[in-house]
């Protein structure tokens, strides 16, 4: 495996990546919680949806089938396409 | 690095000379000897104290060792003699021993260095040869996909690339004698100093070979010349991309394509040259599409487009007619859009074919429009014949289709506000030409069969306020 490589670029960018821009305001926010199948995960989040929602976002709910692999692509693809922003429980 | 006093010897398991010597090296340090013994691949048949694992073969690229065995001998601190293979006798006479090897045979040929074969040098001397890239250099994250990775980083096209490793650009700026760090020029649209080195790590990630490598650099010196105005033809909203024509020895020395299929897939020197200039533009310019690139529809000339001339007629050839030697190398860039067809499978004399031609020819940009893009027109063999056995030179053949290329002045300026001539320029009963002269470039190429041949219209923004065609010399 390569270890290292040469930037064709005009080098006007660092290297380093940028977070991407942080959300402003719930309002309007099309926000997609996903459930990756740890138990009572759905408890949680099921909160959460509550808080979102009465804060003016628009909840979507999605649900890996199993938390030992990364989500399905066609999954990843759905919430890419639907939603501004994703909030994902990452473990217990 | 450096070495103390006394004996060094390069070996590897797989050279039958250098197991033929291992009990040499035994007797060389019963005899008191300060020997080194390094091998490249295995050990195991080595049973002198001093074996040193040089499997990396950094000592092997650092010496310039070429064979091995290879014996060295260092005296204050300086490679006082070398010696490679086994020769008894020199073996003696250098290590100053009267009895050496006796029940050896007198001479055996020793074998190649790894370090030297072909692909290992190359990434021997990018990792230990303190090559000045002049490029900043990205450490790949543990685990990432390298293909993917550039993807990632926007270094693409859309189609893959191939990983701009230190070895590949190593090898890539091999096929020039230009200094990486040579400044060809700056490049559009963010004004970046455009190096040997980074058209080399874009002609990579194209996938061209090193010896097409200076092509790709004439191209890339041709697109930097102001009058070829790369900023406003990478901006514009029209389709046009760069078009390289590529004449002289260099066509057939790289297998380029001038035949079947030439405007199309399959030739590697074709569909990567065109696409190292693209890159270049993409990635050390910043030309982006939807960014400052804005072309409306774009085309798939943008992905590159690069092809050589049949020579093989008695036209003159494209870079003679820009000046140019016959048997001097030369890239020359045209704006391009993608192919127009014209066929005319009837006329068996030049006037049927340029009555067919200039019909075609007539309704690019707009059929109305006169003075607007400039256009090359590829005839195919087949169609060539037909002026060839008619004795038309190309000049003849350019002056009869700008003759038959006149656009009544009453109906010239629609469709367009572009500043062409129009109704306010001529009388209505007057004919204005529908190419400025020289606007039209005839060259030959394609395939044996089919009476076609192909119209390449350029970006509308053609002569001073736009674009000009631009040769360069290909020098190695």
């Amino acid at each position: 495996m390569t270890s290292v490589l040469l930037d064709p670029t005009g080098e006007l960018q660092p290297i380093e990546r940028y977070p991407i821009k942080k959300v402003k305001s719930l309002s309007g926010l099309k926000l997609a919680l996903l459930d990756i199948s740890k138990a009572r995960g759905d408890v949680f989040l099921d909160r959460l949806d509550g808080l979102f929602s009465e804060a003016g976002a628009t909840v979507f709910r999605y649900k890996k089938p199993t938390f030992a692999r990364p989500a399905p692509i066609g999954l990843i693809q759905e919430i890419v396409g639907n939603v501004d922003a994703v909030i994902e429980g990452l473990a217990d | 690095m450096k070495f103390k006093d006394g004996v060094i010897v390069v070996v590897k398991k797989d050279c039958p000379t250098c197991l033929l010597i291992a009990p040499v090296l035994e007797e060389l340090e019963q005899s008191g000897k300060e020997i080194s013994v390094y091998y490249q691949d295995t050990s195991d048949f080595l049973s002198v104290t001093n074996v040193i694992d040089d499997r990396e073969l950094e000592l092997s690229y650092r010496l310039n060792i070429e064979i091995v065995p290879t014996l060295l001998m260092f005296s204050g601190g300086k490679e006082s003699s070398r010696l490679t293979g086994w020769e008894r006798e020199e073996w003696r006479s250098c290590l100053e021993l009267e009895s050496l090897g006796e029940d050896l045979p007198d001479w055996r040929p020793g074998c190649g260095s790894r370090s030297v074969e072909p692909e290992i040098i190359d990434v021997l001397e990018a990792k230990f040869g303190n090559f000045d890239f002049s490029a900043r250099k990205i450490p790949l994250p543990l685990l990432a996909d390298d293909i993917e990775y550039c993807f990632e980083n926007g270094w693409t096209d859309g189609f893959p690339v191939v990983p701009p490793t230190q070895e590949r650009v190593l090898r890539m700026l091999k096929g020039t004698s230009r200094a990486p760090n040579e400044v060809l020029g700056v490049l559009p649209p963010y004004s970046i100093q455009c190096t040997v080195s980074k058209v080399a790590i874009n002609a990579v990630l194209a996938g061209c070979k090193p010896e097409y490598f200076p092509v790709v650099l004439a191209a890339v010196e041709a697109a930097l010349e102001p009058a070829f105005c790369l900023h406003g033809l990478l901006a514009t909203t029209w389709f046009s991309g760069p078009m390289a024509i590529v004449n002289g020895p260099i066509r057939s020395e790289i297998n380029m394509n001038w035949s079947g299929n030439v405007l199309g897939q399959g030739s590697r020197a074709n569909s990567t040259i065109g696409r190292a200039l693209q890159l270049t533009v993409r990635n050390v310019g910043g030309g982006e599409p939807q960014k400052t690139d804005q072309s409306t529809f774009g085309s798939p000339v943008k992905y590159g487009f690069c092809f050589a001339e049949d020579e093989s007629t008695s036209w003159t050839t494209l870079s003679e007619e820009r000046g140019l030697d016959r048997g001097v190398s030369a890239v020359t860039l045209f704006s391009a859009d993608g192919p127009i067809g014209c066929v005319d499978q009837k006329s068996r004399e030049p006037e049927g074919l340029i009555y067919s031609l200039a019909g075609t020819l007539k309704g690019i940009n707009h059929i109305d429009m006169a003075n607007g893009s400039d256009a090359v027109v590829i005839i195919g063999p087949e169609h060539g014949r037909v002026f060839d056995n008619a004795g038309w030179s190309k000049e003849r053949t350019v002056d009869a289709l700008q003759s038959a290329l006149l656009i009544r002045g009453e109906s010239l300026g629609m469709g367009t506000d572009l500043e062409v001539a129009s109704k306010e320029q001529s009388s209505q009963s007057e004919k204005i030409a529908k190419f400025r002269e020289g606007g039209l470039t005839l060259v030959r190429a394609g395939g044996q069969a089919g009476l076609f041949s192909a119209i390449i219209p350029g970006w509308i923004m053609k002569g001073a306020p736009g674009t000009d065609p631009i040769t360069k010399e290909i020098k190695l």
